[in-house]
This record gives C-alpha cells, sequence and structure tokens, in this order.
C-alpha cells in the first residue's frame, strides 16, 4: 500500500519535472505549450498534495528504493512526516506561481525566454521535491546542485542588464560555496557511519569533536543557503532582479528546502551541547532584526521583499534554536513549540513571500518600475493587488488575527517558558534563551515599519513622480486567482491554527522521537482555541463597529476635499513623504549596521548649480568585505592566468590530467 | 458576573475622564480654571454629532483604519485584568496576543496616515512606529519578568501573583520595571516629555499629525481610541506600583477608579512639570526605559 503512494509521489514528481517539455518542441509565440505546462504542474502538484497530506494525516511514512547507478549509497526516497509536512509548499506554490505565469511572463511577450523559464520552472519544483525525499546523502546532493542550477538558469533567464546577470552570478557562486560545506559534512557523516543514509547518528560512532564539526558544517553549508546573516551575502541579488513568479520560488521555497535540510541534518546527530541551541538562538536574532532593517533600507521594491526573507528565516532559526536547547537541557516543551513554531512559519513565509513577490510582478508589469520613491496611489488603480498586498503585509508582519501571529505565537509561548517558570518541571534552565524574546518583538515592529512604508509608498498616497501609464496593464484572472488562493490560506491559518497543530506533532516526531511518546502535544500547550475565537471575536467586533459607524455617517454631510497641507497654496505629489523619507529615523537608528552612503550636494555661493542628493544602502557584508577582498586575492593571484587559456580543449585537459593524478594516488594508497 | 458588567462599563465610559483629569491638572498648575472635568465627553459627543470631509486621495483604508484600531484597544482592554478582578478574557500566551494588538492599533493608524498623501502625516508615522521599535523591547522585558515572578503566561495570573506584595525582596526590580513602564505609557500616549497633545505646530507632533485628516465621528473614534488606550496601560502599570486590594468587591473597584485617576494627576504633573523633549532627544528617553526594565529582569534572573 505504501509502496503505491510512492510511486504516486514518483509519478507526481514526473510530471512536473516534464512540465515544459512540450513546450520546446513548440513554437516561440505558442501558448499552448505553456498551457500545458501549467497544466501539468497543477496536476502533479494537486496529485503529489494528496499524498504529502495522506502521510501527515495518517502519520505513516513511505520508502521506495530504485536501482542506482553509483557506487555511493542508494536510490531511496523516503517520505515521513517531515519530509511530507515540506512537501506541502514545494508542490503547493510553483503549481500556483505556474498559472501565475501564464499572464505574468506569456509567451507571446516573451518568446525569448518562455519557453526556457517554463522548463526551468518544473525542474526546479520537481528537484526541490527530492532534495526533500532523499533518503541518502548522494542523491541529495545530486538534487541539491539540480536545485541550484535550475534557479541560476531561472533567475537569469531574460537577465540582459549586468546587474541581473551579477546578481545570478552570485547566486551561483553562494550554491557552490555551500555544496563544498555540505559535501564536506556528507563525507565526514560516512567515514564515522559507513552509511550515506540519513538515520539517527549514535553518539558512540562519533570521534570527539566529530559532532561539534558536523554542526558547524552544516550551519555553514546551509546557512549559505538559507541566507542566515552574516551568511546572506550571495542570496538576495537574485530574487531581486529576476522574474518575480521566479522569485517567489527562490525566496518563498528554496530556502524552506533548506530550512528542511538544517532540520533534518540537526535531528539526526546526537543531543547537542547548549551552545549549539544558543549560537542558532543568537544567529536566529541577528538575522531577524538586521535583516528587516535592511529590508527597511532598501529603495527598491523587489530588494526589500528579498531581504525580508532574512528576517522570516531568522525567526525559524530562532525556533530551531530553541528546540536544540529543548533537547539539550530535556524540555519536550521547548522542543515542541521550538520546532512546531519554526515549521509553521515556514508554512505561513511559504506562503506570504510567495504572495507578496507576485503582487510586485503585477506593479513591476503596471508602472515598469520597481523603484519605492517613485511610485504611490496604485491602489486606485489596482484595487485586488493592493487588498491582497496589505494583507500580506500585516501577516508577514505577524499581526493577528491572521496566520503570521499564529507561529511567531508558538515560538514566543516557548521562548517565555526557558525562563525556568514555576511548575513547569524540567531539568534545567537557560535564562539568556530568554533575551530571544525582546530581539522577537524588536524584529516584529521594525518589520510593521517596513510593510507599513512598502504598502504606503506602493499603493496609498499620490504617484510620486509621473510614471508611464500607456503601457499600464490591468493583471488578469489567472495572476490573481493565485494570489487570492494564497491569501485565502493566509486566513484561514490565521483563524485556525488548531487544525495545522496535529500535523506538526507528527512531523516533530519525526525530529525527536522520544517527544511522541513522553512529551506533551502542542494541542496541550497551545490555546489554539482561544487564538480562534480571539480572531473571530475581533473580525466580529469590526464588523458591529462598521455597521453602528455606518449608521451614524448615513445621516451626516460627507464632503470631499484636498488633503490639508497647512495652507500651502500649490501642493504637490513630489512633496509627499517618500519611502525614502519614512525610513530615515530608523535607518539613523540602525546607522552603525547598515554605512548608509550619502553623496550631498555641493551647494555654494548665491547662485548655486544645479545639484543633486544621493543616499543608498550597500550590503556590508558583500560590497564592503567579500567583494574587493576578492579583489585582492584576484590580484595576488593573477600569476594563474597562465593556466587560462581561453580554450575548452585545454580546460578539458586539464580535468583529464588531474584524474589521471588522482588515479596514480589511488594506487600508490594501496 | 458583576466584575464582568463593571469592568466592561468602566473600560467603555471612563477612558475620557482621565483626559479630563489629566487636563484639569495642567490647568491648575498653569494658574487657570481650565474646562470641565467632563469636557472629553462633550467633545466626544460633538464630534459624533459633526459631518465629515475626506481627502479624495484617501481610499477605503483612510475610514476602515479608525475602526480596526478601536476594536484592537478594546479587545486589548479585555485581556487587562482591572485591580484585584481577573480579565473576562483570558488564555495562555494571552500577553502575546495584548503586546501584539497594539501592534496591530499602529499598523492600522500609520497606513491610514499614508493614505492620506500629506508629507506631514507621513512624518507623524515615520516617528510613530521608530518609537514604538523602541518601546516595545521594553515592554517585553517587563512582561518577561512578570512572568517569571508568578511563572505563568496568563496575564490575569501574571498580576495577581502574591510575589506582587513582596515589594520588600523585590523592591529594586519592580521599581526598574515601574519606571520602564511609565516611560512606555507617556510614549505610547502621546503625552510630554515624548509628544505635546496641546502643541499647534504640524512638525512637532506625532500621534496629532497622523490624525490631521479625519474629522467628524472618525476623529470621535479616534479620540476615544486613544483614551482607552491611556486606560488600558494605565491599569497595567497600576497592579506593578500599587497591587493593593481589601477583599472587598466594591471597595476594591472603587479603590481601583481612584488609582486610574491618581495615575491621570501624576501624568498631569509630569507634564506640567517638563517641557517636550527634542524630537532627536526622544530615543535616548526610550532607551532609558528598555534599560529600566531590562535591568529590572536581569536583578531578578542574575
Amino acid at each position: 500500500m505504501t509502496d503505491l503512494t510512492m510511486v504516486l509521489l514518483v509519478v507526481s514528481i514526473s510530471l512536473l519535472a516534464s512540465s515544459g517539455v512540450l513546450g520546446l518542441f513548440l513554437g516561440r509565440r505558442s501558448a499552448t505549450g505553456q498551457r500545458w505546462a501549467a497544466l501539468l504542474m497543477l496536476a502533479g502538484a494537486g496529485l503529489g498534495l494528496w499524498i504529502a497530506f495522506r502521510h501527515l494525516l495518517r502519520g505513516d511514512s513511505g520508502t521506495l528504493d530504485l536501482p542506482w547507478f553509483l557506487p555511493w549509497g542508494s536510490f531511496r526516497l523516503k517520505a515521513d512526516a517531515l519530509a511530507s509536512f515540506f512537501l506541502v509548499p514545494v508542490f503547493l506554490i510553483p503549481a500556483l506561481g505556474s498559472i501565475y505565469g501564464l499572464g505574468y511572463w506569456n509567451s507571446s511577450e516573451r518568446p525569448g525566454s518562455a519557453r526556457a523559464l517554463q522548463f526551468y520552472y518544473g525542474i526546479l519544483a520537481a528537484s526541490m521535491a527530492i532534495v526533500v525525499l532523499a533518503g541518502s546523502s548522494v542523491l541529495f546532493l545530486i538534487a541539491w546542485e539540480v536545485m541550484a542550477l535550475s534557479a541560476y538558469f531561472l533567475a537569469t533567464a531574460d537577465a540582459t542588464d549586468p546587474p541581473a546577470c551579477k546578481a545570478g552570478w552570485m547566486y551561483l557562486i553562494g550554491a557552490h560555496i555551500g555544496a563544498v560545506f555540505l559535501i564536506a559534512l556528507f563525507s565526514l557523516m560516512y567515514r564515522s557511519t559507513g552509511s550515506f543514509a540519513f538515520e539517527a547518528i549514535a553518539p558512540a560512532a562519533l570521534l570527539p569533536g566529530v559532532a561539534t564539526i558536523l554542526f558547524v558544517l552544516a550551519l555553514i553549508g546551509l546557512g549559505l543557503k538559507i541566507g542566515l546573516m552574516p551568511l546572506h551575502l550571495f542570496l538576495p541579488g537574485a530574487p531581486a532582479t529576476g522574474p518575480s513568479h521566479v522569485s517567489s520560488l527562490l525566496s518563498g521555497v528554496v530556502y524552506k528546502v533548506g530550512i528542511y535540510a538544517l532540520i533534518r541534518v540537526t535531528g539526526i546527530l546526537p543531543v547537542p551541547p547548549a551552545w549549539w541551541g544558543g549560537l542558532l538562538l543568537f544567529a536566529g536574532a541577528t538575522s531577524a532584526i538586521l535583516g528587516v532593517t535592511f529590508a527597511l533600507a532598501q529603495n527598491d521594491l523587489k530588494r526589500t521583499l528579498a531581504y525580508s526573507s532574512f528576517e522570516n528565516i531568522g525567526i525559524i532559526s530562532m525556533g530551531l534554536g530553541l528546540a536544540l536547547l529543548g533537547r539539550t537541557f530535556a524540555h519536550a516543551d521547548w522542543i515542541v513549540l521550538g520546532l512546531g513554531g519554526a515549521l509553521f512559519h515556514s508554512w505561513n513565509h511559504a506562503l506570504l513571500k510567495p504572495l507578496l513577490f507576485l503582487a510586485a510582478g503585477i506593479v513591476e508589469r503596471a508602472v515598469g518600475t520597481t523603484e519605492t520613491n517613485k511610485l504611490g496611489g496604485l491602489a486606485k488603480s489596482l484595487p485586488m493587488t493592493a487588498t491582497l498586498f496589505i494583507i500580506g503585509s500585516a501577516a508577514i508582519c505577524g499581526l493577528p488575527p491572521l496566520n503570521g501571529f499564529a507561529s511567531e505565537f508558538l515560538i514566543y509561548l516557548g521562548l517565555f517558558r526557558t525562563a525556568g517558570l514555576t511548575g513547569n518541571g524540567g531539568a534545567g534552565t537557560w535564562p539568556l534563551a530568554t533575551m530571544a524574546v525582546p530581539c522577537l518583538a524588536l524584529a516584529g515592529t521594525l518589520a510593521v515599519a517596513c510593510f507599513v512604508n512598502l504598502s504606503g509608498s506602493l499603493f496609498l498616497g499620490q504617484s510620486r513622480q509621473l510614471l508611464p501609464t500607456k503601457s499600464f496593464q490591468a493583471p488578469s484572472a489567472s495572476m490573481t486567482a493565485p494570489m487570492i488562493a494564497m491569501a485565502a490560506l493566509c486566513v484561514v491559518l490565521g483563524l485556525a491554527p488548531g487544525a495545522v497543530l496535529p500535523l506538526l506533532d507528527r512531523a516533530i516526531a519525526v525530529w525527536n522521537p522520544t517527544t511522541s511518546s513522553l512529551g506533551p502535544s502542542l494541542s496541550s500547550l497551545v490555546p489554539a482555541a482561544w487564538i480562534s475565537a480571539a480572531g473571530a471575536a475581533i473580525a466580529g467586533l469590526i464588523a458591529l463597529t462598521t455597521v453602528l459607524y455606518l449608521r451614524i455617517v448615513r445621516r451626516r454631510t460627507v464632503g470631499i476635499a484636498g488633503t490639508w497641507d497647512c495652507g500651502y497654496a500649490r501642493p504637490s505629489a513630489r512633496m509627499e513623504y517618500t519611502a525614502s523619507s519614512f525610513g530615515h529615523s530608523l535607518r539613523e537608528l540602525f546607522r552603525w549596521a547598515l554605512w548608509p552612503r550619502v553623496h550631498r550636494p555641493q551647494i555654494a555661493g548665491p547662485f548655486a548649480k544645479p545639484s543633486h542628493f544621493k543616499s543608498y544602502v550597500q550590503d556590508p557584508v558583500l560590497d564592503r568585505v567579500t567583494l574587493p577582498g576578492a579583489q585582492l586575492l584576484g590580484r595576488a593571484f593573477a600569476w594563474l592566468r597562465l593556466l587560462q587559456q581561453g580554450h575548452l580543449q585545454v580546460y578539458v585537459l586539464y580535468f583529464f590530467a588531474i584524474v589521471v593524478l588522482l588515479l596514480i594516488w589511488g594506487r600508490s594508497m594501496r | 458576573m458583576t466584575n464582568l458588567a463593571v469592568h466592561l462599563v468602566l473600560l467603555l465610559l471612563m477612558p475620557p475622564l482621565l483626559l479630563g483629569v489629566i487636563n484639569r491638572t495642567k490647568a491648575f498648575f498653569g494658574g487657570r480654571r481650565g474646562p470641565p472635568l467632563l469636557q472629553p465627553y462633550f467633545d466626544l459627543a460633538r464630534l459624533m454629532r459633526k459631518g465629515l470631509v475626506l481627502s479624495h486621495t484617501t481610499t477605503l483604508i483612510f475610514r476602515a483604519a479608525p475602526l480596526v484600531s478601536l476594536v484592537a484597544i478594546l479587545f486589548a482592554g479585555l485581556l487587562m485584568p482591572m485591580g484585584p478582578f481577573d480579565a473576562p478574557i483570558s488564555f495562555p500566551g494571552d500577553l502575546v496576543f495584548f503586546a501584539y494588538l497594539f501592534g496591530l492599533a499602529r499598523f492600522v493608524t500609520t497606513i491610514a496616515a499614508l493614505d492620506t498623501g500629506s508629507s506631514f502625516e507621513g512624518m507623524g508615522a515615520a516617528r510613530e512606529v521608530t518609537f514604538a521599535c523602541l518601546s516595545e523591547p521594553a515592554l517585553f522585558f517587563a512582561l518577561l519578568l512578570l512572568a517569571k515572578l508568578s511563572g505563568s503566561l496568563v496575564l490575569s495570573d501574571m498580576l495577581h501573583s502574591p510575589l506582587h506584595a513582596q515589594w520588600t525582596i523585590l523592591g529594586p526590580s519592580l521599581v526598574l520595571v515601574a519606571v520602564g513602564l511609565f516611560i512606555i505609557v507617556l510614549a505610547e500616549n502621546c503625552r510630554i516629555p515624548v509628544d505635546d497633545p496641546n502643541t499647534h505646530l504640524e512638525l512637532t507632533m506625532i500621534h496629532e499629525v497622523m490624525v490631521l485628516d479625519h474629522s467628524g465621528p472618525l476623529l470621535g473614534i479616534i479620540l476615544y481610541g486613544a483614551a482607552l488606550k491611556l486606560f488600558v496601560l494605565g491599569a497595567f502599570l497600576l497592579h506593578i506600583v500599587a497591587p493593593v486590594q481589601t477583599g472587598r468587591v466594591w471597595l476594591d473597584w472603587g479603590l481601583f477608579a481612584a488609582e486610574l485617576l491618581g495615575l491621570s494627576i501624576v501624568i498631569g504633573v509630569v507634564e506640567s512639570a517638563m517641557a517636550r523633549l527634542q524630537m532627536r532627544h526622544v530615543p535616548t528617553l526610550l532607551v532609558a526605559s528598555i534599560l529600566f526594565c531590562g535591568f529590572g529582569y536581569f536583578l531578578l534572573v542574575r
């Protein structure tokens, strides 16, 4: 029986992988290929989601072993509750994204890249599913590599301008540096256990210190993939410059696959020392606060969204850090709340970030720019997009009664419990962990600032500069429908978090098998019914006050006038507060982290010449440290250019020589 | 049942009186007679009867925001225990819900300010979110301290813990947190020295400038919501500075109301005795509140 579900899973993954193939044989402008691709994606995702939910609801798992050509490991797919939990966004978001792509990246408008885009879109989705399902590290690494390459091809599918190409290269470089650490991690695991399978490692199998090395390798290798600050340096460019439905995968789902790997690896390592959890908690808090601060300091809509992902990755890492501390101190409630919050927030962010990126895509298409300082007043022409974006903004700030609150609530509950509440039992406490509480609060408040600013400067007020209205395109139904689905899921998950808690319990039980039998379940720790009731009560009260207000206003005169401008005679839209002015005071507060660059105008004499002012925030890790450092290195190794001949044949010769040398070395070692 | 009724009546009817008391206190120090104590009620009634003027720049958000913000603060009031009586609604973790309801109110208020497209309102909204970033961590340090003291994550239990009465042992922690929370009450309710509710220059305002364009019933709702916020946060602070109870129901309710009025007089005195800080010095004050609450917590944990 379980075999059949696994076979169906393989079928669904094959549907995803092959969705774009048909389009390759059709004309460049043909819409047929694109429609078939979306249809196949939907069919594959529907089938996959059904199986994933079946596993999650029943709490069973399936494995499938296929013949494998490599001498290492095996082709083993394993769908346990944890993998199934992450399969849900991996199937759902690409399917919705491909529907959105029908209108957004229409093959008749973009004949140059539409076919390649839909091909790699399916490959990326399929490779993510295999990464999540991989039961052995070799298969994991191969799928991981396919995932990185297809993400690179997607991000640069239409890249003609240098920044977009550079961003794609950065993404690829980051992915490969991360992969090196992962190869080291899995090789070391193999050396210790003699197996490539992802099975729990007995503490006796590891020499002293090896566990620490494994953890550090995983943290660096996967941190580079998920953007745990300061390892985020290679990541923000690609989602910021790529097509929006690609960015929503890169920022919303690929990071979650990295999170999945981190959860999986920390789960099979033996009981950790306290500093592992503490480090992850600290890195998560740093990432949460600085991620949103950098988001606030960007001048570009998609860049802001890209940086805001690091905030949410930080929140998820804080939850995982708490769960690790729970394992160290044998507090089942910390594990359940921390990991439960991390998993739930992964789902929520995988819905929210794509929603916001898709809305950004509509804005980009409608007005041709994503520069926040130029936009404004779009709520009047794009009312549906504005509504959805503002719902997404409120939810990503963690405001009740939406889904962002529900998952942050779990993490808060867990963090408060580390204070060592009386009547809580448990072995030890770790009061240092409570420092994460004010950090999470600060990140939440900064997120409010960031997203109020973003929604306000895009959709409200008046347009700050004249924008090309001739090319203005209203979004088609195929573009808004996926967004409505995502926003509806956000509201439902926020109002009924109780429905998710049993699924979370099952996934947590995979990570830490002892909690399932001994520890408390999430439903017993989290007052989910109260959250639902409070959310419903708030909605009801809002409806009630609205009725009352409308009854009062019905009998009043309503005048329409211009905005009050303090008596100024000729107000213009250029006098509005821009996104940069809104963020100014917060940028000043965080000057020590942002290092903003400001070019002030030189104004001298009574008749000053025309001048201009410019300020922007670079990424301190990438633009201030890594790139200058890389340039120095490049100069120091200029003599290596001797080897760089520019002929492919010569490079293949190098490979050949290296293989021969390795063969000789291997023989002589025997 | 009685307690629930009294809770609701006080929550709904008393807040504007606090503003009346503050204004009267300030008038006394200014050597004036001042407006009647019930003037805020008259103001609200007048605003509710007026028509309203809307800017043609605004959207639905502008009209919905005051309602959502009022509901959020009202719900926070239902989570807050008053005096020795438990809150009508309480559940484990309601402290986080309580704090995030203020976040919801802030979100809609600031987004409505941006909806008008006025640079003054944008300025006010920017200040509001900036200062909130500093007062929120302080609030969570205070909540941490209370959770640690009481061993509970339910506001009613946290604020009614018998440990509270042990001021002799926990004095230093509680004094520090009380000072920090008092600064938050002043800042969140836009009182001097952070903001001056009576200022007449748009450039120097925070809260008032965000609602410049609201008029008539909408402005009434906003002013009422602001009074409600003062009431709720004041009730929170009173649990720490005056955790007294007599055991008799009506005496306790009377005492609670009297304490709130007393707190209003203290705020009035502070407002009369101090000048508003320069805008660039406000963050320093708010960082001080983080330090007060943070040190209070550290003294407890050690």
